[in-house]
């Protein structure tokens, strides 16, 4: 197969699937969905090896070529999301067939109604594409088509729990749109400056003008609220806590992601030439406040899907520190490594929520005594995911960290040290607070069992948190062969 | 030539052999057993290849890098050996104790899985070829001995390995900080006698200096060292196999050759010596084995009383590291093994007494010597090692470490050891006194069992031990014991010998 194809297929498939799956209905939309994630993630996984081989490339769709066709392109940055999206989507997928299963069978027993549960398939199909789109994407408009795109599907699917989920569905769509409108503002103000929006001409373009330095702000704010960096974390807790687990997974191991990875683009790359030290030093300080204020508020939380989402909020903290470190070597394949290994162990501690929450009924942190009796598998996914996340060795989080902390301290940069060492301490003790649980005697037997095919995930998830430790050399060679900036 | 595939399989043996044990049922006794002891003894073998191959000339090792610059490096050298044979040989015996001691208890399979784990990481360590190796496995170590901590399940088992988890995780904070740091300083380098870090002292000296208290805070915690020893006593909560794990194969022995490791081949003795940092560390171990004999004089709780005993005892190993000589030096690797013989055959007594007799504390030893003898003979020769009564083998160690103070003119030290050893005599005699001449004053609080002394399974391991302890004293001369080995290090760290 070409390079092309694959991306083709990349970006092609779930965009494909989800219309099928909606037409198809709730009868058909789940098989649909499985096999749309499986040739998605094979795509994506094709693709990113094909970048390893060949480099960077750019494709005309329909041989039109820019400025009037679209022009997809992709690089080593783009490759490992589009990667990483495709092994985690795949596992939130077997996950969420399990998922809607056990729901089904609890509705049945109670002679309720499931209600649009498999809307969830042409959405999260919808949102993996756009997810896609955006990786693949070379110029500004596309990638403002792309977040809408993620973030209306967005929406939807946290809407999908009802209830508490109404408010936080909205709440996020208020900031989606605030932060989409200061997006394409930049964007207009960009092109009215430069004449065009591809982004490979705009870093040749671009000077310090001070309505590019406007652009660059209503840009950054918008997609910092879409990224939940702190302070405009406060809408994330409670869309990522109140909707259903395989959302909440999808949610904060991928779509935070996305804004990140625009930033990144942005300003280690087409900004660039605009002379960013204080703007990098800004977002690196804006991290080092969302660890510490992330670790703070998880710490207190009572509900364990609260308490990931939180934890989610501190996280991303850790990979904007990338910002003010750049220039170090090892620092970028570093913060990417964090953000893949982030995205496995944060969906798995989701998923593991969603174990929880289908045995105990609910995820009150003070009454999971005996979980790890209970549900081993959960627990040890729990436990595995746990160390990635803290950033104990041997981990993908591990690994990440102590790039980000030896391009620290080789800089002389103790104090972003000191910030990442102690976040870990943080991580430490919200998440050993919740596994100590696991070692005490169950109070309650319960016969409910959650499905298989939901603690096996989690447990293959996190268990690749782990393994990734060993991916910082290929990481390394991918950025190397496909010529991250 | 280099032999990659022993130290890999020395390492991924105890590994699987954790990750199999943790899928088997609960009731399936008899595979479980046999996949322990298959592991125990297959590792023994393994050592002894190793031994064998070291002393003619072979050279075991194999490296992985991770990143550019980076590696997973082991190693086998004469270091590695002398505390991977220690903590082979005591897992052996761990483990036929662990066997019959847990007969019919809850969760056997979780159990025995992070036992193997624990292993697993202990041989890390004792291979590891640089410091970034070192602290993973120590990481490692820390993580799988927590559920053993805690394997009771009681909310005072989880309140002590919260504690147990404050103390390392905060230690391991510190340590990731230093080595990261250090790494960035200096570059990828692996251990070597003499150290390697020499070269920087003239630009960086107040770097390296602040960077030697990170370490030693961050091993210290693991090695007790006062003011990081909190967490050991708390710890005794766990089963008694997990005790000795604890105090004589793993986790406190980690914490000691961590730091014999940095100051011999990471900063060198001697540059160490010239940094100014080791007469504060002789002086915190020398105050940390006059602070933990008290503790342990007022502990009425038998458990408690010999966990503030090795607080005390493996400063001895510290304090021999930080007087500069070679005598000490080999007092201080010598103390490694004796302190490990000794403190396994007392802390697996103390578990017989508590599984026969249901005897936990000290006042309720009045007469045990006539019920349970053999037990109490090992104890007694536990007791009286600890002391330092030749021909056991804690005298080996206190010989050395007096005539290595000696040799370095540093006579408080020899107070510090006299001092101690009437301690240690003030806290042991009592109880032998006890045991032994006192009738039996009440009843035994839970007698568990009828007839002889404790079950076979578990009075085959203390005798065992106990043997070793009182063979390493007499046979310390023997070619390729113990003390051979610490004389073949001395010498490649002084830079003279072979």
């Amino acid at each position: 197969m070409t390079q092309e194809s694959w991306m083709e297929g990349t970006l092609a498939a779930p965009l494909l699937g989800a219309v099928l799956a909606l037409i198809a209905g709730r009868s058909a939309a789940s098989a649909i969905g499985i096999l749309t994630a499986l040739v998605g993630s094979a795509a994506s996984i094709g693709l990113a090896f094909a970048v390893s081989r060949g480099g960077s490339f750019r494709y005309a769709v329909g041989g039109w070529g820019a400025p009037l066709g679209i022009d997809l392109r992709v690089d080593a940055l783009a490759a490992v999301m589009l990667a990483m999206t495709g092994v985690v989507g795949l596992c939130i997928s077997v996950y969420a067939v399990g998922y809607f299963r056990g729901k089904e069978a609890e509705a049945a027993s109670s002679r309720t109604n499931t209600g649009p549960a498999w809307l969830f398939w042409p959405m999260w199909l919808m949102l993996w594409g756009g997810m896609n789109a955006l990786y693949l994407s070379g110029d500004l408009f596309n990638i403002y088509v792309a977040l809408e795109v993620v973030g209306i599907s967005g929406i939807g699917l946290i809407a999908l729990a009802g209830g508490s989920a109404i408010a936080a569905a909205l709440r996020y769509l208020l900031l989606g749109l605030a932060g989409s409108l200061l997006y394409i503002v930049g964007v207009e103000l960009l092109y009215a400056g430069y004449a065009t929006l591809d982004l490979e001409q705009l870093r040749q373009r671009i000077d310090a003008q001070p309505s590019t330095w406007l652009a660059a702000a209503l840009m950054t704010a918008g997609l910092l609220a879409k990224s939940a960096l702190f302070p405009l974390h406060f809408w994330l807790p409670p869309a990522h806590g109140h909707a259903l687990a395989p959302v909440s997974a999808a949610l904060s191991a991928l779509v935070v992601k996305t804004g990140f990875y625009l930033l990144v683009r942005l300003w280690l790359d087409v900004f660039a030439a605009l002379g960013t030290e204080h703007v990098t030093t800004f977002l690196g300080a804006l991290g080092a406040a969302a660890v510490l204020w992330g670790g703070v508020q998880a710490l207190q939380q009572e509900r364990l899907k609260m308490m990931v989402a939180y934890s989610t909020v501190a996280q991303i903290g850790y990979l904007f520190m990338l910002f003010p470190l750049a220039s170090m070597s090892g620092s970028l394949t570093g913060a990417l490594l964090l953000a893949v290994s982030h995205a496995m162990s944060k969906a798995a501690l989701f998923m593991c929520a969603g174990s929880v929450l289908a045995v105990y009924g609910h995820d009150r942190i003070q009454s999971l005594q005996g979980f790890g009796a209970l549900m081993p598998m959960t627990a040890a996914a729990f436990a595995l995911s746990s160390i990635s996340l803290i950033g104990l060795p041997p981990s993908g989080g591990f690994a990440g960290k102590w790039m980000l902390l030896s391009a620290a301290l080789a800089g002389g940069a103790w104090w972003w040290a000191a910030i990442i060492v102690l976040g870990g301490l943080l991580t430490a003790a919200y998440l050993l607070r919740v596994l100590a649980f696991a070692f005490l005697e169950p109070v309650v037997a319960s016969s409910t069992r959650a499905p298989r095919a939901m603690e096996l995930t989690s447990l293959i998830l996190a268990g690749m948190a782990i393994a990734m430790n060993f991916a910082l050399l290929p990481l390394h060679d991918l950025l190397h062969a496909g010529g991250a900036r | 030539m280099t032999d990659p595939w022993i130290p890999l399989v020395a390492v991924g043996l105890p590994f699987l052999t954790g990750i199999v044990i943790f899928m088997l049922d609960d009731r399936q006794v008899a595979l479980r057993s046999l996949l322990n002891l298959f592991g125990a003894f297959a590792k023994l073998v393994l050592v002894g290849v190793m031994l064998w191959g070291v002393v003619n000339g072979r050279d075991y090792g194999v490296r992985l890098a991770i990143a550019p610059g980076l590696d997973v490096a082991l190693h086998v050298d004469a270091l590695a050996l002398l505390f991977i044979t220690l903590s082979a040989v005591l897992w052996a015996l761990t483990t036929v104790y662990a066997i019959g001691y847990l007969e019919n208890a809850a969760h056997r399979s979780r159990f025995f899985g992070f036992f193997s784990l624990s292993i697993f990481a202990t041989t890390g360590i004792a291979l590891a070829g640089n410091l970034f190796t070192l602290f993973v496995f120590y990481e490692i170590l820390t993580l799988v001995t927590y559920p053993l901590v805690v394997h009771r399940g009681t909310q005072k088992a989880l309140a002590a390995g919260r504690v147990y988890l404050c103390y390392t995780l905060a230690g391991g904070a510190v340590l990731l900080l230093a080595v990261a740091w250090l790494h960035a300083l200096a570059g990828p380098r692996d251990f070597v006698a003499g150290g390697y870090l020499r070269e920087f002292g003239t630009d960086h000296q107040f770097t390296l200096i602040l960077l030697f208290g990170f370490l030693i805070a961050g091993f210290g915690v693991k090695a007790a060292l006062f003011p990081l020893h909190g967490w050991l006593p708390v710890a005794m909560v766990a089963p008694a196999p997990v005790s000795a794990l604890l105090h004589a194969v793993a986790v406190v022995k980690a914490g000691a050759f961590a730091i014999i490791r940095v100051v011999y081949d990471v900063f060198g003795v001697e540059f160490a010596q010239s940094l100014g940092v080791l007469g504060p560390l002789a002086l915190l171990a020398a105050f940390t084995i006059l602070y933990g004999s008290f503790r342990a004089l007022t502990e009425d709780e038998l458990k408690k009383r010999l966990a503030y005993s090795t607080v005390s005892q493996v400063s001895y190993i510290i304090l021999g590291v930080a007087v500069l000589g070679p005598l000490s030096t080999i007092g201080a690797l010598v103390h490694l093994v004796n302190q490990g013989l000794l403190k396994i055959t007392l802390f697996l007594t103390a578990g017989n007494l508590a599984e026969t007799l249901g005897v936990h504390h000290v006042h309720e030893m009045d007469g045990v010597g006539r019920r349970m003898p053999l037990t109490m003979t090992a104890f007694t020769v536990g007791a009286l090692g600890m002391i330092g009564v030749p021909p056991i083998a804690g005298f080996v160690t206190k010989f050395y470490l007096g005539s290595g103070a000696a040799q370095a003119g540093q006579w408080w030290v020899i107070v510090v050891l006299v001092a101690s050893s009437l301690l240690n005599a003030c806290y042991f005699l009592p109880i032998l006194y006890r045991a032994w001449f006192q009738p039996q004053s009440a009843p035994w609080p839970n007698e568990k069992r009828e007839g002889f002394d404790a079950k076979a399974v578990l009075l085959v391991p203390v005798l065992f031990s106990a043997a070793l302890a009182v063979g390493a004293g007499i046979f310390a001369n023997a070619p390729f014991g113990p003390l051979e080995w610490a004389k073949l290090i001395s010498s490649r760290e002084f830079g003279y010998g072979p």
